[in-house]
């Protein structure tokens, strides 16, 4: 496996990739029900409730509603995915989601886009950055966030075949795809791009796209480094991180999301469990976003693919 | 006065030693005593220039939204001529911006995203320079995507954009203002869809309970949404009915983009301050309202016109003699 071997097959949303996984997933199973807050075109639902419009149920601008009769549906087998934007999904619902999904253990699929700085112009109150910590802080959650539109609909299709709370988070601009519809995606097994012996860089979401282009140009630079896509954040793939940073015995983490309480902090608990090694943490410093292009916001914000290429030269310093 | 405080910018919890709001006031005094000149006083206008007022909006609303290719001038245009009856009418208010606003009249924009609409009526009033309206949504701007405290714009006092937060806010103000024996009011403004969030009915219970008759919400009741018409994607049922029977002085206007109207109900509503009841404004609107293709639609919600679609849209509006932008 190797990183001048992975090809762009072409650019899409990775919330479209949503949208036509639960079309596919509606069709192989009847139990699959589609909740939404006023966002049902935002969500790529417009498929979906042509062909299953009785399995569609429209809430309203009311999410704390929808996650209750969300949890209800499964009462009786139906596989409800609730959709709605991240922080609409999580900060806004959080203790309907700890006690009536995740405390309960409801086979409740938590599906959101427009997670992120990628958000855009939306700005800082659209765009959440504290999601995955929220989300797989509660007991029992599984945590989910692919990295393009082929990967996203390949989730969304393993999710309703999954069992229990799960937390789906993907997003809403245009990005590359990459990975291909027969790659392997297993919840829980993490994605390896390249095999390296100085770094590894483990990234979720858009940032596995920007991991890959570091890993590039890093290897140009004569380093040998190992991508890795950590699509399940929770439950963690230990075995994978472990096996990777035995090896190169540093390691750096891209994600879009707060460095406190993201991916990164997934694996540096991991290696301060089993093996200490040095890390490096690309994603936003404790801050809220603000409105702009997504890729302009990538950069200011300090997640650039310069900074993980920055960050991979620092950690290995540190070895 | 000291006060710590995180900057988000810099990365770093400073010492200010001089309070936030009047830090700012200042530098505004400074950077924009030009634009003064400009600044329309937000008192004893006639219909004929709130008309024009309410224009200019417009203009700027459209130039805003398509200058950043984002933002929701749907919304912002169905509630223009209320902002600007508001604004320089019928409140009490003072563009020098002082956070607590003791002795002022107050306003919460609580359905966030008609940002393009609050943010020209307050460069209008003199809050800041009408060209930071350009920066609307972009890199760096103080004029974020939906309100915010967080880039220090002068007139904007809570971060909205998430719905159906605004009116326990504005109740909270409200109380405010009774413990400080204030004979001034709060008012608000909510979207239709937004009233299916059940916070505002949280909200709706507590302000009658405490009979918050210094407040007066203001519903823009234009019967659209994202995903379309509000009676198809959850009916809000008799909103009249709701209101009074949870207790609130509930009043309708019946052309919320009628300047004459929109006056004239906020007159009256100011009335029943003081009588013991919360007020509200059912106030029908027309998303759009100005652009005729814009007009009625949920397709407009939140999506910015192209080149052609902008200079339709203005040759529609007519220029004043404000000028733009
Ligand atoms: C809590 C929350 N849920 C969803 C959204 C996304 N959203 C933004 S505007 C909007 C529709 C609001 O409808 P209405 O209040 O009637 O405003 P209008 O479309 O008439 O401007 C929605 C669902 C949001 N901003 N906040
Ligand atoms: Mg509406």
């Amino acid at each position: 496996m190797a990183l001048q071997d992975i090809q762009v097959s072409g650019n899409k949303d990775t919330r479209s990739g949503f949208g036509d996984g639960i079309l596919e997933a509606a069709r192989k199973n009847e139990n699959v029900v589609a909740l939404t807050a006023d966002l049902a075109g935002s969500m790529k639902l417009q498929g979906f409730m042509k062909e299953f419009p009785e399995r569609f149920v429209q809430v309203g601008i009311a999410e704390a509603n929808m996650i209750g009769i969300a949890a209800g549906l499964t009462i009786g087998g139906k596989i409800p995915f609730t959709t709605t934007f991240a922080n609409f999904s999580t900060g806004r619902v959080y203790d309907q989601i700890r006690q009536s999904v995740a405390y309960s253990d409801k086979n409740v699929k938590i599906c959101a886009s427009h997670a992120g700085l990628t958000l855009g112009e939306d700005g800082a109150t659209h765009q959440i950055l504290e999601d995955i910590g929220l989300m797989k802080m509660l007991p029992g959650m599984t945590v989910i966030v692919p990295c393009d539109y082929n990967q996203t609909k390949q989730a969304t299709m393993a999710a309703a075949e999954f069992h229990g709370p799960l937390y789906l988070r993907f997003g809403r601009p245009v990005w590359p795809i990459f990975t291909k519809p027969e790659d392997e995606f297993v919840i829980g097994k993490a994605q390896k791009f390249s095999d390296g012996t100085d770094v590894t860089i483990f990234a979720c979401g858009h940032m596995v796209w920007y991991a890959i282009q570091a890993g590039l140009q890093l290897q140009e630079k004569g380093i040998s480094v190992e991508v890795i896509n950590i699509h399940t954040i929770k439950p963690l793939d230990e075995e994978a991180v472990l096996a990777s940073i035995k090896k190169t015995k540093c390691a750096v983490t891209a994600e879009e999301h707060n460095i406190i309480g993201g991916l990164g902090d997934s694996i540096a608990q991991v290696a301060a469990k089993n093996f200490p090694i040095p890390i490096e943490m690309v994603g936003t410093k404790d801050t809220f976003g603000e409105s702009g292009k997504p890729v302009e916001l990538l950069k200011k914000y300090g997640l650039d693919v310069a900074d993980i290429v920055a960050a991979a030269e620092k950690v290995m310093s540190r070895k | 006065m000291e006060n710590i405080r995180y900057d988000n910018r810099k990365k770093l919890y400073a010492v200010k030693t001089i309070p936030l709001q009047k830090s700012f006031s200042l530098s505004n005094l400074l950077h924009f005593k030009p634009l003064f000149l400009l600044a329309l006083p937000a008192t004893f206008k006639t219909m004929a220039e709130l008309k024009e007022i309410a224009t200019q909006l417009r203009r700027d609303i459209v130039r805003m939204v398509h200058g950043c290719q984002s933002g929701h001038p749907g919304g912002s245009l169905g509630c223009t001529d209320f902002l600007a009856a508001l604004y320089f009418k019928v409140m009490k208010h003072d563009p020098a911006f002082n956070m607590d606003a003791k002795g002022e009249d107050l306003f919460f924009l609580s359905n966030g995203h008609i940002s393009p609409v609050f943010y020209a009526t307050l460069a209008r009033s003199g809050y800041f320079p009408v060209s930071e309206l350009a920066s609307f949504r972009k890199l760096n701007t103080r004029l974020q995507g939906h309100p915010t405290t967080h880039e220090h714009l002068p007139g904007v006092r809570i971060a909205s954009g998430s719905l159906g937060q605004g009116l326990s806010v504005a109740i909270g103000a409200a109380y405010t203002k009774r413990l400080n024996k204030e004979n001034t009011v709060v008012y608000s403004l909510h979207g239709d869809g937004e009233l299916q969030e059940g916070q505002i009915w949280e909200a709706v219970m507590f302000a009658a309970h405490h009979k918050m008759d210094n407040l007066i919400a203001t519903v823009d009741w234009n019967g659209q949404q994202i995903d379309g018409p509000t009676a198809k994607v959850m009916s809000l049922g008799d909103l009249k009915a709701k209101f009074e029977a949870f207790g609130w002085e509930t009043l309708i206007i019946e052309d919320g983009n009628d300047m004459d109207q929109v006056v004239a109900g906020l007159e009256k509503a100011k009335t029943f301050v003081g009588k013991g009841k919360p007020i509200v404004n059912l106030m029908v609107t027309a998303m759009g309202k100005g652009v005729d293709f814009m007009e009625g639609s949920h397709e407009w919600h939140g999506i910015a016109p192209n080149d052609e679609q902008l200079a339709k849209a203005l040759a529609q509006l007519g220029e004043t003699s404000l000028g733009d932008y």
